[in-house]
C-alpha cells in the first residue's frame, strides 16, 4: 500500500492503491460516504467512468462499483448494499452520465438507485421479463427469452400538436449497429433527441462468469469488435494485476503498438465515413484505401484484420521480426504522406468544411458538466488523455502529445482525427525503433489466486477499463466499461442547434460503440 | 413528309429514349465510380436492375390509397409524353406541337405533384420528409427553369421548342450571351431536379439527408422499376432539353431513316461527354447542407433572370 498523493483523495474511508500504472485507488464506503465521495471527486473537477453492480453470495449482499478519475488517478468506491435495504443513492443529479448506468444496474441486479426519477428499462427490452435479474444468481437456469424489441416504451416527448416524431431505427438502411433514435421536431428543427439502446445485449457479463482468465481474454476482445486491442489490453492488465504478473518489457511495446494500429484504423475509417455521410465520397475512398492496406497489414503480420487475440493475459501472442518491422516502417510513412496531403487538400475544400465547421457543437463548459472524455471530449477542451496524464508502461517513454481543441464542433472531432493519427504513426515508429529484446509473454499460473483487479487503457474512443474478480482460478465478475456510456448521453444534446438532415454526421463524428455498451 | 413517316420518327424517338435512358445512367455510374476509384458494377447494370425489380412483388404499404399505386405509371407516362415532346433526334414531330416550353415544364410539374402526393399518401415520416424537401426545393428551381427556357423563347419570339431548335439550327454559330447564361441557369436546374450532389445524394443510404430517395422509400417491385426508369428518363430528359436549346447540332432537318440514325448516334456522343462533366462536378462536390440547397436553386435562378436581361439590354 502506497501514501503517496493520498491527501487528494476524498476523506471517506481507508483508500489502498491496487495499480501502480496506471494509479487506482479503491476503497470501501458505507452508504453515508457514497454520495459524499462523489461529491468531492467532483469538486475536484473529476469525473465518473463508471457504475456497475455485482452479486454477492446466494444475493444477500449486493456491492455498487463506482469508477471515477481525479487528479490523484482512478478511484474505485464500492458500497455494500443489503439485499433487504435493496437500493442505493443515486449519483445522478452530481453525475449526469451516472443515470443510464443506474437504469441499466436495475436491469441486471435489481438494486435501485433511489433519487433518479429516470426508472425506465435501459437495457431491458420486452423479450426479457421484468424481475428477472441476470446478475443475480440463480435467476437465469434453465430459461430462456425471445428476441421481442420493446412496443410501449415511455419516451419522454414534447406534448405539443405543432411537433412531430421520427422514429429512426434500431433497422438502418446501412451496415451499422442497432439503436433506436427519437426525434422530436418542428419542420426539420431537432427539439430533443433520445436514444433507446440495449438492441445488441447478448449478455456478455454473465458469459464471462465461470470462465477461466484464459477464456475470458478471447471473450473481451469480442466485446466491440473496433476495439478489440483495447479491451484485451485492459482485461489482460486485471488479470496480471490479480496474478501479480510484470510483462516483459516487449510484450508492453508490442501491446502498444496493436493499441495504437486500431486507433489508426478506426480514425481512418472515421474520415472516410464522414467524408462519406457529406456525399463526398472522393474522401471515402480515398481513406478507405489506406484503412484497408492497414487492415491487410495487420492480417499479415498479426494473423488478424482487426488484431484479435493478438494480445493475452501475460503479454502477446506474436512477435515480429525485423523485416516485418521493415515493412511496417516504410508503409506507415506513406500512408502518413497521403493522409497529410489529403488533410491539407480538404482543408480546402470548401463544401465540406461548410458541412463540418460549426455542425453538433458541444462547448467546453458543457463537455466538462457532462463528464465528457475520449476523442470526443478533447475535440471539446476536456484534457484527458490516459496516455499523458498516467502513462503506463511502455508509454512512460513515449511522451504522449495530447491533442486537443476547444471547439467542440463536428470539424474539431474531424480534425482531432489527423491529429491522432499522425501521433500513432509517430509512437508506432519510436516503440518500433527501440523495440526491447527478451521474451514476448510471461506466464500466467493456470492456478491464479483469488482477487480483484482493474486494467484500464486509452482506447481509440477513450479510455475502456475491466473490473475482474476471480475465485477459484475462475472469473467471479467481469465488468467492461467502454466510454460510449459517458458519450451516447452527449449526442442527444450535440444535435439540438441542427437539423435532421444533418444528424447523421453528427452522429458519425462521435461514433460511439452500441456492442460495448449494451454488453 | 407523309404522316406515316413522321409517325414512324416520332415511335423511334420515344423508343430510342426510353430505351437509352438506362444506358445514361449506367454510363454515370460508370464514370463515377472510375473517378472514385472503385470497379464499376458495368454501364450494363441499371437494365439488369430493372430486369430484377419488375420480376419482384411490389408490395403496398397498409392504408394507403389509389395514389400510391399510380403514381409510378403517372410519373412514368409524364416522361415518356416529354421525350416525345422535345426534339431530342428530330425536329418538327407531331406530338412536339402538343406542347410549349411551359406545357412541358407544366407536364414535368404533374409528376412531381403525384410524386409528393404518393409520398406523403404511405404516412411514414421520411416520405413527409422528402415530399416537404421536395416542394422547398422545386418551388426555386422551377422558376429557374422557366427563365432559362424564356431567355431562349425571347430569342426565337416562340415559346415552341420547334421554333427554339429551327432557329438555332438556321444561325449555327452565332453568339447569345443571354444563352451562356441560361445555360448556367440550366446546369443548376438539372443538378437540382436530378436529385444529384451538391443537393441530393442519389446513392446515400442515411434516411434522414434523402430527398429523392426519401420519396420512393415504401416502393417495390414493378412500381419501383417503374420510378427507377422514370428518374433515369427525367436525367436524360433534361440532358436532350439541354443539347436542344444550347447544342442543337445534329437534330435530324429531314427524316430519311439514315440521318435519324446519324442523330441518335450524335445525342449519344453529346451524352457521353454530358455525363462525364456531370460526374466531374459530383465527385468534386460535396452535399450541401439542406438549408444552403435553396441558395443554390436562387443562384440558378439568378443566372436565369441575367440572361432575360441581358436578352434586353444586350439585344439578340
Amino acid at each position: 500500500m502506497t501514501e503517496l498523493g493520498s491527501d487528494t483523495l476524498p476523506s471517506v474511508g481507508q483508500w489502498q492503491q491496487i495499480l501502480s500504472a496506471p494509479p487506482v485507488w479503491r476503497v470501501k464506503v458505507q452508504a453515508a460516504s457514497w454520495t459524499s465521495a462523489a461529491l468531492a471527486l467532483r469538486d475536484q473537477g473529476g469525473r465518473l467512468l463508471g457504475l456497475w453492480g455485482e452479486a454477492g453470495h446466494e444475493n444477500a449482499f449486493f456491492y455498487i462499483h463506482a469508477l471515477g478519475l481525479g487528479s490523484t488517478g482512478y478511484l474505485w468506491i464500492t458500497l455494500t448494499v443489503q439485499s433487504s435495504e435493496g437500493q442505493f443513492p443515486s449519483l445522478a443529479d452530481i453525475f449526469p452520465a451516472a443515470s443510464r448506468m443506474e437504469r441499466a444496474l436495475y436491469d441486471l441486479t435489481g438494486i435501485r438507485a433511489t433519487g433518479n426519477t429516470d426508472t425506465r428499462p435501459w437495457l431491458r427490452h420486452q423479450c426479457w421479463p421484468a424481475g428477472i435479474f441476470p446478475l443475480r444468481e440463480g435467476q437465469l437456469d434453465g430459461r430462456s427469452f425471445g428476441v421481442d424489441g420493446d412496443a410501449d416504451y415511455p419516451f419522454q416527448l414534447i406534448d405539443s400538436v405543432d411537433v412531430h416524431q421520427i422514429p429512426v431505427g434500431p433497422v438502418h438502411a446501412g451496415t451499422i449497429e442497432p439503436g433506436h433514435f427519437r426525434f422530436s421536431c418542428i419542420g426539420e428543427q431537432i427539439l430533443r433527441l433520445e436514444e433507446r439502446l440495449g438492441y445488441t445485449h447478448k449478455g456478455v457479463e454473465r458469459l464471462f462468469q465461470d470462465r477461466d482468465v484464459f477464456a475470458g481474454a478471447r471473450l473481451a476482445g469480442r466485446i466491440s469488435g473496433d476495439t478489440t486491442a483495447g479491451y484485451a489490453w485492459a482485461y489482460s492488465m486485471a488479470v496480471e494485476s490479480i496474478a501479480r504478473c510484470e510483462i516483459p518489457p516487449r510484450a508492453a511495446a508490442l501491446r502498444a503498438v496493436c493499441l495504437e494500429r486500431e486507433r489508426m484504423a478506426n480514425h481512418l475509417g472515421d474520415l472516410a465515413a464522414l467524408g462519406n455521410d457529406a456525399g463526398f465520397v472522393f474522401c471515402q475512398s480515398q481513406f478507405l484505401f489506406i484503412k484497408e492496406n492497414l487492415l491487410r497489414e495487420n492480417r499479415e503480420i498479426f494473423g488478424h484484420r482487426y488484431l484479435m487475440d493478438c494480445i493475452i493475459p501475460g503479454g502477446v501472442a506474436f512477435d515480429l521480426n525485423s523485416a516485418q518491422i521493415a515493412t511496417m516502417q516504410r508503409n506507415s510513412e506513406s500512408w502518413q504522406r497521403t493522409v497529410q496531403r489529403l488533410d491539407l487538400l480538404l482543408q480546402e475544400h470548401s463544401g465540406l468544411r461548410d458541412r463540418l465547421v460549426g455542425t453538433g457543437k458541444i462547448a467546453p463548459a458543457r463537455a466538462a458538466a457532462l463528464g465528457m472524455a475520449g476523442l470526443a471530449g478533447r475535440a471539446s477542451g476536456q484534457a484527458w488523455d490516459l496516455r499523458v496524464q498516467f502513462p503506463h508502461a511502455p508509454y512512460q517513454n513515449l511522451d504522449v502529445s495530447m491533442q486537443l481543441s476547444p471547439e467542440g464542433d463536428v470539424a474539431a472531432r474531424w480534425q482531432l482525427r489527423f491529429r491522432e493519427f499522425y501521433e500513432s504513426v509517430r509512437l508506432q515508429t519510436q516503440l518500433l525503433l527501440d523495440l526491447p529484446g527478451g521474451d514476448v509473454s510471461a506466464t500466467i499460473p493456470e492456478s491464479i489466486p483469488d482477487g480483484e483487479a482493474l486494467g484500464i487503457v486509452e482506447a481509440w474512443r477513450g479510455e475502456v477499463f475491466v473490473a475482474l474478480s476471480v475465485e477459484n482460478a475462475r472469473i467471479k465478475r467481469c465488468h467492461p466499461h467502454d466510454p460510449s456510456w459517458v458519450l451516447w448521453p452527449v449526442l442527444e444534446e450535440a444535435v439540438l442547434n441542427d437539423i435532421v438532415a444533418d444528424f447523421p454526421l453528427i452522429n458519425k463524428s462521435f461514433n460511439l460503440s452500441y456492442s460495448g455498451h449494451d454488453l | 413528309m407523309t404522316s406515316l413517316i413522321i409517325w414512324r420518327d416520332q415511335c423511334f424517338q420515344i423508343l430510342f429514349a426510353v430505351a437509352a435512358a438506362p444506358l445514361l445512367a449506367g454510363w454515370l455510374k460508370t464514370v463515377r465510380a472510375l473517378l472514385q476509384n472503385r470497379r464499376p458494377a458495368g454501364i450494363l447494370q441499371p437494365y439488369r436492375d430493372l430486369f430484377r425489380l419488375f420480376h419482384k412483388e411490389a408490395m403496398i404499404p397498409e392504408q394507403s390509397s389509389w395514389l400510391f399505386r399510380f403514381t409510378p405509371y403517372v410519373m412514368f407516362g409524364a416522361k415518356v409524353m416529354a421525350v416525345a415532346i422535345v426534339p431530342i433526334i428530330a425536329n418538327g414531330l407531331p406530338l412536339a406541337s402538343a406542347a410549349d416550353v411551359i406545357a412541358l415544364v407544366g407536364l414535368l410539374a404533374v409528376a412531381r405533384i403525384f410524386q409528393v402526393l404518393a409520398a406523403m399518401d404511405t404516412g411514414t415520416d421520411f416520405g413527409n420528409y422528402g415530399a416537404h424537401r421536395e416542394m422547398l426545393i422545386s418551388a426555386l428551381a422551377e422558376p429557374a427553369l422557366l427563365a432559362a427556357l424564356f431567355t431562349a423563347s425571347l430569342l426565337a419570339r416562340s415559346t415552341s421548342l420547334v421554333q427554339i431548335v429551327h432557329l438555332s439550327q438556321i444561325q449555327l454559330f452565332s453568339l447569345h450571351p443571354s444563352m451562356v447564361f441560361a445555360a448556367i441557369a440550366f446546369g443548376f436546374v438539372l443538378l437540382v431536379e436530378n436529385a444529384r450532389i451538391p443537393v441530393d445524394n442519389p446513392a446515400t443510404h442515411l434516411e434522414l439527408t434523402m430527398i429523392h430517395e426519401a420519396m420512393v422509400l415504401e416502393y417495390s417491385g414493378r412500381h419501383l422499376a417503374l420510378l427507377e426508369w422514370a428518374a433515369q428518363l427525367k436525367l436524360f430528359l433534361y440532358m436532350t432539353i439541354g443539347f436542344a436549346l444550347f447544342l442543337p447540332w445534329g437534330i435530324a432537318a429531314n427524316p430519311l431513316l439514315t440521318s435519324l440514325v446519324i442523330a441518335a448516334g450524335l445525342v449519344l456522343v453529346k451524352l457521353f461527354f454530358a455525363v462525364v462533366v456531370l460526374a466531374l462536378v459530383e465527385t468534386l462536390l460535396a452535399k450541401r447542407r439542406l438549408f444552403r440547397v435553396p441558395e443554390f436553386a436562387i443562384t440558378g435562378f439568378l443566372f436565369g433572370v441575367i440572361g432575360l436581361l441581358s436578352h434586353f439590354m444586350l439585344g439578340s
